[in-house]
Order: structure tokens, then C-alpha cells, then sequence
């Protein structure tokens, strides 16, 4: 790869030309990199024009053109958000010092644990989605998959550069194994349980992109108020990106929703017959989704959300303008526990609890796209409405995870969650039936039976625009 | 606070599963957050505190006599995220410095206890680690023969003292790291300063573990492992072990009867007495079968389970304890011949284990934080086994007076080993070499003038001298700083050469002892205290 001009193939505001150290590491890993990307990137489409959208620079405009590109050679850039005026550190017990430019020793563990971790999530998100291009409902749905897999991967890149420009040999390592990790697999999973988590049709692509993405954003924003600028900078401009995948997830759920309202009044209450979506099984991907994406926030109870917080390494969602005290040495916050087989509160110190407060934010977030979700169906004229599980349903990590609740929060046994379970969770049976259902619709402006066309196109495209050209 | 029994059995335990599959016995730590030995902190992430090891120590023990046709011991997690956190963190910060140093203690005796038993009975022990292994977890693995981890990108070993609680790694400090695995010193610099440790590759490449295997083979490589430790191990498939009862004791006020021993506690002058009594020879059994019939109640083993139980009540239920005078009832010819038993059944499984058990015993008394004094009086039967604990002592007083007199015999030329490895013998005689040498194989009586001669006694003293000598000295001991006369006992009990477990002990006691009490670990500011909350620690920068 020694002559390739690295530096024109990678779009960058970080001076990469000058920076041999970050060349030299760049070229090792490119291949590799590039390597992944075929094996694991999107099967069958990697030779095909798409209309992507590409960062070139991080002006106004300059991170959104648009053009048809074959995605192996997509410019994957590094881009960091341009330093704003406050360079100070935002909260934690070295408020008001100035931010690091460089890692602060003894931090470098924590912080290489932050990076290592959000970068795993975003290889293992195109390892999941690998072949859902076969069986899109649309072109408009097919080129928005792409998209989505085209910025994970550039998000690995913004990773990656963070551990080889600040972490040495141990960054060189961690960023192999990123690629070396594989989603679901056995013996190399992905660190993050939800990002193992089979994703074989559209109607788990899209929750996956609305709740588990959504996470992304949270802990990407968390992050963008980090004392360590880079870090920060590099988030920041990541976020600018994940709208886009938010996008993507909330309004296919809509248009799925909108759909199956239409095809439910159509039949009689049994969309089945023409092949839509019955509304409770969109009801139990909420319930699998979301339940698996509350795992991502941590601990309810963590040492380490503490420290992280007090480090000045992540922040609270929207640190600097939502709140005024920043330090938070003092204060609790009441987390619900069991004990004894009971709920009953607990006092939290505020820092132990930093997780559940990113958790908050989180769900009422996704509080707001159900209660548009709800409008959706309200305005179908259908009586079915749909609701998020309480955050204990049915958890893996945590301090809700050794017992069992019903969608509401309450303690049940065991045995009344396995009676329950494929009531709750989307089971076999509807994957199965999800996956006979989704064929792929290549005639342009086309939708499958199941969704709703979109409200509009593209970049101002019509719906019906060649966004791929097979 | 009410008084910490050791005693339990398996119908009791909370915080273990046993298995048991032929030769292959199976332990699986999976702690009960919701039962900690005290209130005040969950045992999460199958993290320890002393009621969890107390029956880690049980198990241990009963392995020894009630498991002896096993070839293979597996310890592995019943926890579903890690292997153990190590010890609680909430446990130690809450608790007193006494305690920690208890419960840090018996930890490592426990472990010590795995190690001596699995190389005496020649058991392969194997550790198998899924999920992260932390601090005295890792130094559970260090115990075993061998440390499996499987090799899934998340199951790590580690020792992530120092960084984040400010305390010496481990809870016997860093010697099984380095003396016993032998990872080389700039190697073991680096693990312990990494908080998260190491997984796979470079966990076998530095010496951390023994080996690795990916998730999906990782049980059936460790199948594989045992079946072939178990075929080595195929003759000893019929034995079978005997079943180990509770230990009864009557506690009045200050005393605590049990069948061979009495323990009376005298709190104001901050003594207790310990007597053994030796019962008479004529009810002894005359065969390895006989023994066998008896079981637990075979008088050598019922007094080795019984001596230990009052230590361990000794040193955790009754810390103001300064001074123990030990005694013996009975008479000396009996005393020898249920030595000679034990000598004549060597070899026996059983027989063989006793020994090993009050070697163990011994070497825990001789560990305590307290001062051992032994009294030789008219009555007394300190003859071989018996006189080698009255050597575990701080000083040996002997009336010198017709009949009172003392015997060696084979159990003091090497069957009961210090916890450095070498004999009493020849750790008090460092200094004498021809003398320690005249001593071997002779096995005649003596009286308390040629026993200070021998150098086996500290002093004799006749009749009109004991009674004062005695207790004067018992007042001074009881007077002087209890801290300066733990250092002082410590340094000189263990006079000579060193080994693993005295390195053990030895650094445990100076080193994680002092850390306990430093700032930097234990003040407003210590790491030790401020983990868990939102604060973070401010060390005090002077070296020390």
C-alpha cells in the first residue's frame, strides 16, 4: 500500500500528510481493513453504483455529497468537529482545567476501554446486516442500508484513529482485533451482547437502527463532552452522521406500522394472508430491541460510570447546557432494586448511578418516537396502539438481570416468563414467517406489501430515483 | 457480634455446587450475593468474604478424608458473567484492620491448605477460567496445578490491586506469581499495573495461565485434560473415604470443652489456657482397619480437627487474647504409643492424610498473632507429636522434678514440617549443628535437666523457681505491646531458610498489613475506601 497517496484516499482534517506515525499505522491496517470489508461488508452489491452520501470535509456542505459510489471505494475519512471556544473541561473533579490534547496517563485504561468498546459496536453492525440487501423492500430502503453500513464503517475509522494516534502498540493490537471480532460468532464475539445478536430481515433492521443506534447516540453525545478533545471532537462529528441512521430506523418502523394498520382493517385483523405484519409482532421486536439496547447503557450501579464521570472521560447527554452542577460529588439518585424478592428503592450515589442517568435519556427518547409511532396508527383509524416494555423486562446485564419481570416492571417467576416469553419477545415462529415475507423489490419507487412508501426521497431525489443501480 | 463458628458441611453451603463424577470432583463457585458474612455489603460478580472461603476451606478438607479416590479436582465459576471478582471490596473497606488481616490470612491457608493437600495426595488441580478473574480470584487459579482460560476476547486474569484499590495484589501478595508460576519480574511489573489483566494470547504468552482455547472447544480440551490426569491416577479408585462429623464443643462462659482439648480464657490478664489431654493407650486401635472403623473419631484426627477449630476461634472471636500456656494431661507412654500407631500405619491413605492434617494444624498455630508459652509440669505427656507442638511455642518452661519428663520420636525428625519446610529441630538449633545432629534417632526419655541441655527446652526450672519464673513471665508477656510482639514472634518463629508458603506469610504480614493502614489504602482519601463511591482517591505522594 506504500504508494498510495494514504492522504488523498483518506479525506481528514487531522493533518494526516504530516503525521508518519498515523500513515505508517494507516497502511498496515488499510488492507486489513479493506479485507474485513470484503469478507463482512455487504454481500453481493459491492460492485454496484450507490447513491451515497460521502464526507469530504467538515465545512457546512462538505459532509454530505452526493454521488454514486461503489462502496469499496468509499472515501472512509477521519473527521474531527472543529474545536469550539470553550476548551475547558466540562465536569468531573478537574472542571475548568484546560482539555487534554493528549491522553493523561493515567486514564489511558479507562479511556482505551471507551474507545475499544464504541469502535467494536460499529464493525459488529455490518457484520449483522451483511445480507439484508437480498431481500430490501425497495431501492429507496436498499441504498439507505448501505449508507448505514458505509458510516459504521467510517466510525471505525474515527475509532481507529483515536487508538493509533494515542495509544501506541496497544492501539495498533486493539485495532486489529477489531476486525479480527466477529458478530455471533462463538469463539470471537463482538464485546457488546446486542451486537451479536442475529439481524435477518428488515423488521429487526429497522428496530435494530431505531433502539440499538439510538444507544449510539447517547453514548456518542456522553462522549462529545469528554475532556480529552479529541475524543470529543471526533464524536461530535460522528453524531452529525447517526442522525441519519436514526433516521432510517424510526421512519421504517413508521412506514412498516402505517402498513400493517392498513393491511390489519384490510383483512379483518389478519395481515398474514397478504403477506403484511401483524401489529403484535411489531410490538415484540419493540419489546426483543429495546430490552437488549437498555443492556448497553452498563450497570445500573457501576464503579466505573463513576469514575469515568469524575475522570472528566464522559459526560451526562448534554452535559454543558442541560445541567449546572457539574462535579456531583454529592446528591443520590433512587434506583429500584430487589431484594428479598421485593422492589423497593435504593439510594445511589449520583456518579454510581451516571448510567441510569444516560438510561433516562434514552428512553424517553425512544418515549417520543412511540407516542408519534401511536399517531401514526391513530391516524389509520385503528384502536391497536403499541408501548414500550418497562426497563427491567427481560434484561442480560445489570441489576435486573437475575430476576424475571412482565412488560410492566413487576417480579414474576420463571415459569411465568417461559409461559410468556414468545408472547413477548419476537420468537422463531416470526422470524421465520418475517423471513419467508421479505423479497427484494428492484423496480424503482416499488415498495414491498409490507411498508409504507416514504414520505420523500433522497437528497430531494424523487422516491422513485435509481438509487442503486443493479 | 456474635462469635464466627469454621465449622459447616456441604448440606449448608451457599456459595459452592460440588460435583462428583468418579475421580473427577468438581467445584463451582457461584456466590450468594444476598448472604455476606456480615451486613452491610452484596456479594456481587461471585466476589468473597470470609464465610465464602470458610466453606472453600470445608470443602478442601473434606476432599482430604471423605473424597481419597479422587485423581482430578476442576475448579471452575457457577457465575454465568465471571469467574470471581476476588475479595469483596466493600467487605474490606468496611471492615477492621484485625479483620482484613484475618480474613487475608485464612484465605492463604486455604489456598495453602489446596496446594499441600494436592501434592500430598498427588491430585492434579486445575482451574478453569471463564470470565474475568480478579485479585484473590486469579490467586485462588494461582493455587491450582493448572489455569485454564478460554479464549473469548473478554475472560481475563488480573491483578488490578494496585490500580484501582491502592493494596498489595493478591491476597498472598505477589509469591505465587513469581516464585511459584516464575513470570519474570518486569513481566509481572507490567500484569500488575494493567487493571483489566490479560486475556488469551498474551495471558499464555507471559506465563500468566497454562493454557488456552477458544469458547466453542474450551470444554471439551479441558475433558480431554482430566480424562488423561485421571488415567494416571486409576489405582486409588477404590478407596473410600470417611465422613467427617461436626465438631463438638461445650462453650461455658470461658471455656470451650471439646473431647481432647480445653481452652479457658482468662480476659482481664488477656490469657488463655489450652490443655490437651491424652487418653490412655489401652482404647487405642491396633490396625489400619480399626482406624478406618473409627473414622473421625480416631483420637489423632479428632484432636488435630478440634486444636484447629480453637485456634481459629482463638484468633477471630477472641483477639484480645495476648498469651496462650499450653499444657498436656496424660500419660507420656500412651502419648507414644498412638504416635507409634500412626508410625506403624504410614502409607495408608488415611493415616497418611492424619499426619499431613496435624502438620497443617501446627503450622496455623504457629501463624497466629498471639504468644505461645509451653508448660512442662508433673502430669505432662509432651513426648514426640505432642512435643513438636509444644516447639510451635514461644518459650518451653520445664519443671525440673522427678517424673517429669519428655521423649522424642520420629514425628520430630521431619514428618511435621514448619511452614518454611524444615523441622523445629532444626530451626531452634541453627546455631548449634553438631548438637541438632547428636539429637537424630534418639528417641530416650529425658528429664528437664538433660532436656535443657539438648537445647529442646527453654529453661528448667525447679520446684521453687517455676511457680514465680512462670508467672512473672506470663505478666511481662501480657504487658508488652501486642503489635511489637507480633513482629517480633514472626521474625523469630521462623528462624532459616525460606520456601513459597513462608514467603507467603512472611511478605503478606509486612507488606499488605502495612498497606492496610497506610492513607494511601485506608485514610479519608485511600483508594481502599473510596472505591465504589463517587470520590476519587488522593494519595499522599512520600515514599515510605
Amino acid at each position: 500500500m506504500g504508494n498510495v497517496d494514504l492522504n488523498a484516499r483518506i479525506p481528514n482534517n487531522v493533518g494526516l500528510a504530516d503525521d508518519k506515525r498515523l500513515l505508517k499505522a494507516l497502511e498496515h491496517w488499510l488492507p486489513l481493513y479493506m479485507e474485513w470489508w470484503n469478507d463482512m461488508g455487504p454481500a453481493g452489491f459491492q460492485t454496484k453504483d450507490i447513491y451515497l452520501r460521502t464526507a469530504i470535509s467538515v465545512e457546512a456542505g462538505g459532509w454530505a455529497n452526493f454521488d454514486y459510489v461503489q462502496m469499496p471505494d468509499y472515501r472512509w475519512g477521519i473527521f474531527l468537529t472543529p474545536p469550539g471556544e470553550d476548551r475547558t473541561i466540562g465536569f468531573g473533579d478537574h472542571v475548568g482545567k484546560p482539555v487534554w490534547q493528549e491522553i493523561p496517563g493515567e486514564y489511558r485504561g479507562n479511556l482505551r476501554r471507551i474507545i475499544v468498546t464504541q469502535a467494536d459496536t460499529e464493525p459488529a453492525s455490518v457484520e449483522q446486516q451483511r445480507f439484508l440487501g437480498s431481500t430490501a423492500p425497495s431501492l429507496y430502503d436498499m441504498r439507505n442500508l448501505f449508507q448505514v453500513n458505509v458510516e459504521e464503517g467510517r466510525h471505525l475509522w474515527a475509532m481507529v484513529y483515536l487508538l493509533f494516534r494515542f495509544f501506541g502498540k496497544d492501539g495498533r493490537d486493539e485495532a486489529e482485533e477489531l476486525l479480527s471480532r466477529r458478530s455471533g460468532d462463538e469463539d470471537k464475539p463482538r464485546i457488546l451482547n446486542a451486537f451479536n445478536q442475529p439481524c435477518d430481515h428488515w423488521l429487526s433492521f429497522f428496530s435494530f437502527t431505531h433502539f440499538t443506534d439510538r444507544d449510539g447516540k447517547f453514548q456518542l453525545a456522553s462522549l462529545a463532552e469528554s475532556g480529552f478533545e479529541p475524543m470529543a471532537r471526533t464524536c461530535d462529528f460522528m453524531l452529525t452522521e447517526e442522525v441519519h441512521h436514526l433516521f432510517v430506523g424510526e421512519t421504517g418502523l413508521d412506514r412498516i406500522i402505517r402498513r400493517s394498520a392498513e393491511l390489519t382493517m384490510e383483512t379483518d385483523g389478519d395481515p398474514k394472508k397478504v403477506g403484511g405484519i401483524p401489529l403484535d409482532m411489531i410490538q415484540r421486536s419493540i419489546n426483543y430491541w429495546f430490552s437488549y439496547s437498555l443492556d448497553l447503557f452498563g450497570g445500573e450501579i457501576s464503579s466505573n460510570a463513576a469514575n469515568f464521570f469524575g475522570e472528566g472521560l464522559k459526560g451526562r447527554f448534554k452535559e454543558k447546557n442541560r445541567y449546572e452542577d457539574h462535579v456531583m460529588k454529592e446528591g443520590v439518585k433512587i434506583v429500584p432494586n430487589v431484594r428479598d424478592n421485593r422492589i423497593h428503592d435504593e439510594e445511589v450515589p449520583y456518579r454510581n448511578a451516571m448510567n441510569e442517568v444516560l438510561r433516562d435519556e434514552y428512553i424517553a427518547d425512544c418515549d417520543r418516537a412511540l407516542r408519534k409511532w401511536n399517531r401514526t396508527l391513530e391516524k389509520t383509524g385503528i384502536e391497536n396502539r403499541l408501548t414500550l416494555p418497562s426497563r427491567r423486562f427481560k434484561r442480560h446485564q445489570g441489576i435486573y438481570a437475575d430476576n424475571d419481570f412482565n412488560l410492566e416492571g413487576e417480579l414474576i417467576s420463571k415459569e411465568e416468563m417461559e409461559a410468556n416469553v414468545t408472547e413477548w419477545l419476537l420468537n422463531d415462529e416470526d422470524n421465520h414467517y418475517l423471513t419467508s415475507i421479505m423479497k427484494q423489490v428492484v423496480e424503482p419507487g416499488k415498495m414491498a406489501n409490507w411498508i409504507a412508501p416514504p414520505a420523500r426521497g433522497i437528497n430531494s431525489q424523487p422516491i422513485d430515483f435509481e438509487y442503486v443501480r443493479l | 457480634m456474635e462469635p464466627i463458628s469454621f465449622q459447616t458441611n456441604p448440606s449448608k453451603y451457599r456459595h459452592w455446587r460440588i460435583e462428583k463424577e468418579g475421580q473427577v470432583f468438581r467445584v463451582f463457585m457461584q456466590v450468594d450475593p444476598e448472604h455476606p458474612l456480615r451486613d452491610g455489603y452484596d456479594l456481587k460478580l461471585n466476589s468473597y468474604d470470609l464465610g465464602v472461603d470458610i466453606e472453600l476451606a470445608d470443602i478442601v478438607r473434606r476432599l482430604r478424608f471423605e473424597h481419597p479416590e479422587i485423581a482430578t479436582l476442576v475448579i471452575s465459576s457457577g457465575h454465568s458473567q465471571v469467574f470471581c471478582a476476588g475479595a469483596n471490596i466493600n467487605m474490606l473497606g468496611s471492615s477492621t484492620h484485625a479483620w482484613k488481616v484475618n480474613f487475608c490470612k485464612f484465605t492463604n491457608e486455604t489456598r495453602c491448605e489446596l496446594e499441600d493437600w494436592a501434592a500430598q495426595a498427588d491430585v492434579r488441580t486445575l482451574c478453569a477460567i471463564t470470565g474475568p478473574c480478579a485479585g484473590g480470584g486469579y490467586e485462588l487459579a494461582l493455587a491450582c496445578d493448572e489455569i485454564w482460560l478460554v479464549d473469548d476476547g473478554n475472560s481475563a486474569v488480573s491483578l488490578p490491586e494496585t490500580p484501582l484499590l491502592g493494596v498489595l495484589p493478591g491476597t498472598g501478595g505477589l509469591t505465587r506469581l513469581v516464585d511459584k508460576r516464575k513470570m519474570r519480574r518486569d513481566r509481572a511489573d507490567v500484569f500488575c499495573t494493567v487493571a483489566e489483566g490479560f486475556k488469551g494470547k498474551r495471558a499464555l504468552r507471559w506465563g500468566a495461565v497454562d493454557a488456552i482455547s477458544p469458547k466453542s472447544k474450551f470444554w471439551d480440551s479441558v475433558g480431554e485434560r482430566i480424562e488423561k490426569l485421571v488415567s494416571e491416577r486409576s489405582g486409588r479408585a477404590g478407596r473410600k473415604g470417611i465422613s467427617l462429623g461436626p465438631i463438638p464443643v461445650v462453650i461455658d462462659d470461658d471455656e470451650r470443652r471439646y473431647s481432647s482439648l480445653t481452652v479457658t480464657y482468662q480476659r482481664e490478664q488477656r490469657i488463655a489456657e489450652l490443655t490437651v489431654k491424652v487418653p490412655a493407650h489401652a482404647s487405642s486401635p491396633s490396625s489400619s482397619e480399626e482406624i478406618h472403623a473409627l473414622g473421625d473419631d480416631f483420637w489423632p484426627l479428632r484432636f488435630a480437627r478440634e486444636l484447629e477449630d480453637a485456634i481459629l476461634d482463638l484468633r477471630v472471636n477472641h483477639p484480645g487474647t495476648g498469651l496462650v500456656l499450653l499444657r498436656s494431661e496424660g500419660n507420656l507412654d500412651d502419648l507414644i504409643a498412638w504416635d507409634q500407631i500412626l508410625l506403624d500405619c504410614r502409607g495408608d491413605w488415611l493415616i497418611d492424610q492424619t499426619i499431613e492434617l496435624l502438620c497443617h494444624v501446627f503450622q496455623r498455630l504457629e501463624r497466629s498473632s498471639c504468644s505461645f508459652f509451653a508448660l512442662i509440669e508433673e502430669g505432662s505427656c509432651f513426648g514426640g507429636s505432642l512435643l513438636e507442638l509444644a516447639f510451635t511455642c514461644d518459650r518451653i518452661y520445664i519443671l525440673d522434678k522427678e517424673g517429669v519428663e519428655i521423649a522424642r520420636n520420629p514425628f520430630n525428625e521431619g514428618l511435621l514440617p514448619m511452614t518454611s519446610g524444615i523441622t523445629r529441630s532444626a530451626c531452634r538449633l541453627i546455631g548449634e549443628p553438631e548438637l541438632e545432629e547428636s539429637l537424630q534417632g534418639d528417641f530416650d526419655r529425658k528429664n528437664a535437666i538433660a532436656a535443657e541441655e539438648a537445647g529442646l527446652v527453654t529453661e528448667a526450672l525447679d520446684e521453687i523457681d517455676f511457680e514465680d519464673t512462670v508467672r512473672i513471665s506470663v505478666e511481662e508477656r501480657a504487658s508488652l505491646s501486642p503489635d511489637s510482639l507480633t513482629g517480633m514472634e514472626a521474625n523469630l518463629r521462623f528462624t532459616g531458610p525460606e520456601n513459597l508458603k513462608s514467603k507467603i506469610f512472611g511478605r503478606l504480614s509486612a507488606w499488605q498489613n502495612w498497606i492496610f493502614i497506610r492513607p494511601n489504602a485506608t485514610g479519608p482519601n485511600g483508594a481502599l475506601t473510596l472505591y465504589g463511591k463517587p470520590e476519587r482517591p488522593q494519595f499522599e505522594w512520600d515514599r515510605v
